[in-house]
C-alpha cells in the first residue's frame, strides 16, 4: 500500500502544515471579532452618496471613539468598528454618518457586544471544543473496544481514540492557521462564534471520515488470515476505504465552495473554513490516521 | 451455490439439502416463495415512500403561504438585546421573583411596539442574570432601547384641590356616556376637570420605598400590603400624610393609578398599610410592583444586534441559490459516478430534502444563516450514506455475488461505519447544542436532525428502491453496467 510505505512523506506534510499554522497563530496573533473581545460594528449604507473616508474619519475622531476602524464595503456602503457602543454613542456615530441627517442612509447591521459575554463564549468555546474531543475519545474507545481482541499484534482500542484525536488536532490547527494568516492581510477574516462552530464540525466530519477507516480495520481484522500482518490489514482497508472517502469529501466539498461563491456574506467565511476542514480532515483520515495506527503498533511491539 | 441466497447463511441451507435430500427441495421452494413477494413487495414500498415523498415536498410548498418557515433575526431582520439585570441589592430569596416581575413589565412594553411574536426571557446562572429580547421586524433599535430601558416609576400622588369637581365631573361623563354613545367636542370643552388626573405629584417615588411587603390580616385573612420608608422617604410620607388626613393618597405605576387608600393619620414611622377589597393575588402582584419600583432591579444593556430586513433577505436568497446549485451539481456527480444506484440516491436525496423542509415547519425550527449551512452541510453527509453503500455494493459485485446479494450486502456491511459515524456527528451537533448562543444552536439542530434523517433516507429509501429495481438473477451486461461504474 503505497500510503503506508510512504507514511513519512504524509507525516512531514502535516508536521509542516502545523509548524507552519502555529507560527501564523503566534506570528500575527488571532484576530478575534467581537463575539470574543466585545466590541461594535455598524454597517449602513449609503442611498447615494459618493464615500469620501477621509472626511468620514475626522468627523468620527471628534466622538471620542478610541480606536476604530472603518472600510468600505460595496459601492455605497461602509463598516465601522468600534469598542462596545451606549445607545448615545451609537446615535452621535449616526449622526456624523448622516451629516446631520442630511444625508439618506441606511443601517443594515449593528452589532454591539459588552467584554462579559465575549468573555464568557471564549471559555464557553473552549470547553465545548474539549468536550467534544473528551466524548468522542470515549466514543470510539467504547465502539471499538473488542478490537484488541483481534489479530495477533493488534492496538487496543483507546490507541485508536488516541489517534483520532491527534487527526482531530491536525484538523483544527491547520484551518485556525490558514484563517489567522488570512486574517493578517484582510480584517473581515476573524475568528468569530460561526469560526468555532465550523470548527466543531470539522471535528464531526473528520471523525467520520476516520471511524469509516477505522471500521474496516475492524472489520478486516476479523476476517484476516493469521499471516496477514497488521500492516497488510491496515494497508488493504485504506485502499478498500479510499475512493468511498475522497467521494464524500468531494461532494461535501462541492456544496460548500457553491456556498463559499453564491452565498451570503454571514456564510462565505463559515463555508471557506469547513471547506479548508473538510480537505484537511480527508487528508488526516487518509493519510495521517491510519498510518499512525501502525506506527503506534511498531512502537508499541519493540 | 448461489441460485437463491436471501440469507447470509444459505451456505448452511445448502449444506442441508445435501445430507436431507426430501428437505432440499421444500427449503429451496419456500425461500422462493419468500423471495417473490420480497420483490413485490419491495416495489409497493419504493412506490408508496415515492409518494409519500411527494407529498411532503408538496405539502412544504403549498403551505407557504398560510404557514411560512419561521425565520431568525438574521434573516428577517430584527433587534436582539441582551441586558444584565443588577441584583446585587436584591435578596437572593427574592432574585427569581423580581426577575420575573421585571421580564414581565418589559414584555408589557415589547407588546406596545405590535411585534408579532417578541420574545422576553429570563437567563439566570449561577454567576449573572439576564433578560434577553428579541423583536423580529424592529431594526429602529433606538425606539426598542428607548422603550424597554425606562425604569418603572412608583409614584405617590395627593389629591388636588378641586379633586371633588374632577371627580364630580368625571362622574358626569360617566353618566352622559352610559345614555350617548359618543362625546362631541362641545361636552368636551364644557367639561375640562373631567379629563385631568385628580392627583398631583408629591415628591414621593419608588426610589424611596424601602420594602413592601404582604400580610394576612390574622382575624379576617384579608390581604394587607406593607410599605415601608427609608429615612428621607418617612420625612416624606409623613409631611405628606399630616397634610391629608382623611383624603386619599394614589399610588401610581408607570403613570397609571393602582391603587388609593385613605390616609387617617399622620405616619411618622414610614411604615404604611394599604387594605381592603384585595384579592390575595391581586395583593401579591401590587407588593411585586412595588417592590420593583422600590427597589428597581437596575438593568444594563450590554449587547445589541440588529440587521436589517434586506440583508437578511440577501443572505436568505443567496443560500437557497447556493443549495440548489449544490444539490445540481452533486446529482450530477453522483449520477455519472455511480450510475443507476447514482439515480436511485438522487431520489433519496430529494426525498430527504422534503422531509428536511417540512420538520424545519413543523418542529418548528426558527431558521438562521448558520442553520442553513448546517442543513447545507447535511446534504453532504447524506450523500456520505449512500457513498458508502454503493462502494460496498461494487466491492461485493467484484466478488462475484448477484446484484441482488451484492445490494443485501453492501447495506448490512457499511450499516456499522454508517451508525459509528453518524453517532459521532450527533455526539457534536448535541455538545453544540449545549455550547448554544442561538446561532450556534440553530446550526447544531439543523445539522443533528439532517444526520439522523439522511440516515434514515439512506438506510429505508436507498435500500428499497435499489432493491425494487435490482433485477432478479445475474442480469443482462446493460444491468452490469448500470450497477457499475
Amino acid at each position: 500500500m503505497w500510503i503506508i510505505k510512504n507514511r513519512k512523506i504524509f507525516y512531514s506534510i502535516s508536521i509542516i502544515l502545523i509548524v507552519l499554522s502555529i507560527f501564523a497563530i503566534f506570528f500575527y496573533g488571532i484576530n478575534f471579532s467581537i463575539d470574543f473581545t466585545g466590541g461594535a460594528i455598524t454597517e449602513i449604507e449609503y442611498t447615494d452618496k459618493t464615500i469620501d473616508l477621509d472626511t468620514l474619519k475626522t468627523n468620527l475622531d471628534t466622538l471620542d471613539l478610541g480606536n476604530y476602524t472603518i472600510q468600505q464595503a460595496g459601492e455605497k456602503g461602509i463598516i465601522l468598528r468600534t469598542k462596545d457602543l451606549t445607545e448615545q454613542k451609537r446615535l452621535s456615530i449616526i449622526n456624523v454618518l448622516s451629516d446631520n441627517n442630511q444625508t439618506q442612509l441606511v443601517e443594515k447591521r449593528f452589532s454591539s457586544i459588552g467584554p462579559v459575554i465575549g468573555e464568557e463564549l471564549k471559555s464557553k468555546a473552549k470547553w465545548a471544543i474539549l468536550l467534544v474531543i473528551i466524548a468522542i475519545i470515549l466514543f470510539i474507545a467504547f465502539a471499538f473496544r473488542k478490537v484488541s481482541e483481534l489479530g495477533k499484534e493488534s492496538v487496543s482500542s483507546w490507541r485508536y481514540g488516541i489517534v483520532a484525536i491527534l487527526a482531530l488536532v491536525h484538523d483544527i490547527i491547520i484551518p485556525t492557521g490558514v484563517f489567522v494568516f488570512l486574517g493578517s492581510i484582510f480584517i473581515d477574516y476573524q475568528i468569530d462564534i460561526l469560526f468555532i462552530t465550523a470548527l466543531l464540525a470539522i471535528l464531526g466530519y473528520s471523525v467520520n471520515d476516520t471511524i469509516v477507516v477505522f471500521d474496516r480495520v475492524r472489520e478486516n481484522l476479523k476476517d484476516a488470515s493469521k499471516n496477514e500482518s497488521f500492516e497488510e490489514t491496515v494497508g488493504k482497508s485504506l485502499s478498500q476505504t479510499f475512493v468511498r472517502s475522497i467521494n464524500t469529501s468531494l461532494t461535501t466539498l462541492i456544496v460548500l465552495v457553491l456556498l463559499f461563491l453564491f452565498g451570503g456574506d454571514t456564510t462565505k467565511h463559515f463555508a471557506l473554513v469547513l471547506s479548508i476542514g473538510v480537505i484537511v480532515g480527508t487528508y488526516s483520515s487518509i493519510f495521517l490516521a491510519s498510518p499512525l495506527l501502525i506506527t503506534i503498533q511498531k512502537w508499541q511491539n519493540k | 451455490m448461489s441460485i437463491i441466497n436471501p440469507f447470509r447463511n444459505s451456505i448452511f441451507l445448502w449444506d442441508l439439502s445435501i445430507k436431507y435430500d426430501k428437505y432440499d427441495i421444500v427449503v429451496i421452494t419456500k425461500t422462493l416463495a419468500v423471495k417473490i413477494s420480497n420483490g413485490m413487495k419491495t416495489k409497493i414500498t419504493a412506490i408508496i415512500l415515492i409518494l409519500f415523498g411527494v407529498l411532503i415536498g408538496y405539502y412544504t410548498y403549498s403551505s407557504q403561504p398560510t404557514k411560512p418557515f419561521k425565520l431568525g433575526l438574521d434573516l428577517a431582520g430584527g433587534t436582539h438585546l441582551v441586558y444584565q439585570a443588577d441584583v446585587s441589592k436584591v435578596e437572593t430569596s427574592e432574585i427569581k421573583d423580581s426577575m420575573s416581575a421585571l421580564r414581565d413589565v418589559i414584555e408589557r412594553r415589547t407588546n406596545l411596539f405590535g411585534v408579532s411574536e417578541p420574545l422576553v426571557q429570563v437567563e439566570t446562572t449561577n454567576e449573572h442574570n439576564r433578560l434577553i429580547i428579541e423583536l423580529p421586524g424592529i431594526t429602529d433599535i433606538n425606539q426598542a432601547v428607548e422603550m424597554i430601558g425606562q425604569t418603572p416609576l412608583l409614584e405617590f400622588k395627593k389629591e388636588k384641590s378641586n379633586i371633588a369637581d374632577i371627580i364630580k365631573e368625571g362622574q358626569e361623563v360617566k353618566e352622559y356616556l352610559e345614555n350617548e354613545n359618543q362625546l362631541t367636542p362641545e361636552y368636551i370643552t364644557s367639561h375640562p376637570l373631567a379629563f385631568e388626573d385628580p392627583y398631583e405629584d408629591t415628591g414621593l417615588t419608588g426610589s424611596l420605598l424601602e420594602k413592601s411587603s404582604l400580610q394576612f390580616d390574622p382575624n379576617t385573612g384579608e390581604p394587607t400590603v406593607l410599605l415601608s420608608f427609608n429615612k428621607e422617604g418617612r420625612e416624606l410620607f409623613s409631611k405628606i400624610t399630616k397634610e391629608n388626613v382623611g383624603k386619599t393618597i394614589a399610588i401610581y405605576l408607570d403613570g397609571s393609578p393602582i391603587t388609593a387608600p385613605v390616609v387617617r393619620e399622620e405616619i411618622k414611622d414610614g411604615s404604611a398599610e394599604i387594605s381592603g377589597g384585595f384579592t390575595p393575588e391581586e395583593a401579591k402582584q401590587l407588593v411585586r410592583d412595588l417592590n420593583y419600583g422600590a427597589l428597581p432591579v437596575p438593568i444594563e444593556l450590554i449587547s445589541t444586534q440588529t440587521v436589517g430586513a434586506s440583508l437578511g433577505e440577501d443572505v436568505l436568497n443567496k443560500g437557497i441559490v447556493a443549495g440548489i446549485y449544490g444539490l445540481i451539481i452533486v446529482a450530477l456527480f453522483l449520477l455519472l459516478w455511480y450510475r443507476l444506484p447514482g439515480l436511485v440516491s438522487i431520489v433519496a436525496l430529494g426525498f430527504y430534502v422534503a422531509v428536511m423542509l417540512a420538520l424545519f415547519k413543523v418542529i418548528p425550527v426558527t431558521l438562521t444563516s448558520a442553520g442553513i449551512a448546517g442543513f447545507i452541510l447535511s446534504i453532504g453527509m447524506a450523500v456520505d450514506a449512500n457513498v458508502l453503500v454503493f462502494e460496498r455494493v461494487k466491492e461485493e459485485l467484484k466478488k462475484g455475488l448477484n446484484i441482488e446479494d451484492a445490494i443485501r450486502e453492501g447495506f448490512a456491511r457499511a450499516w456499522l461505519s454508517i451508525r459509528d459515524g453518524n453517532i459521532s456527528s450527533i455526539i457534536t451537533a448535541i455538545i453544540l447544542f449545549w455550547f448554544g448562543t442561538s446561532l450556534v444552536k440553530g446550526f447544531a439542530l439543523t445539522f443533528g436532525i439532517g444526520v439522523i434523517i439522511s440516515m434514515f433516507s439512506a438506510l429505508t429509501i436507498t435500500r428499497t428502491l435499489l432493491l425494487s429495481i435490482a433485477p432478479r438473477g445475474e442480469g443482462g451486461k446493460l444491468t452490469k453496467f448500470l450497477f457499475n461504474n
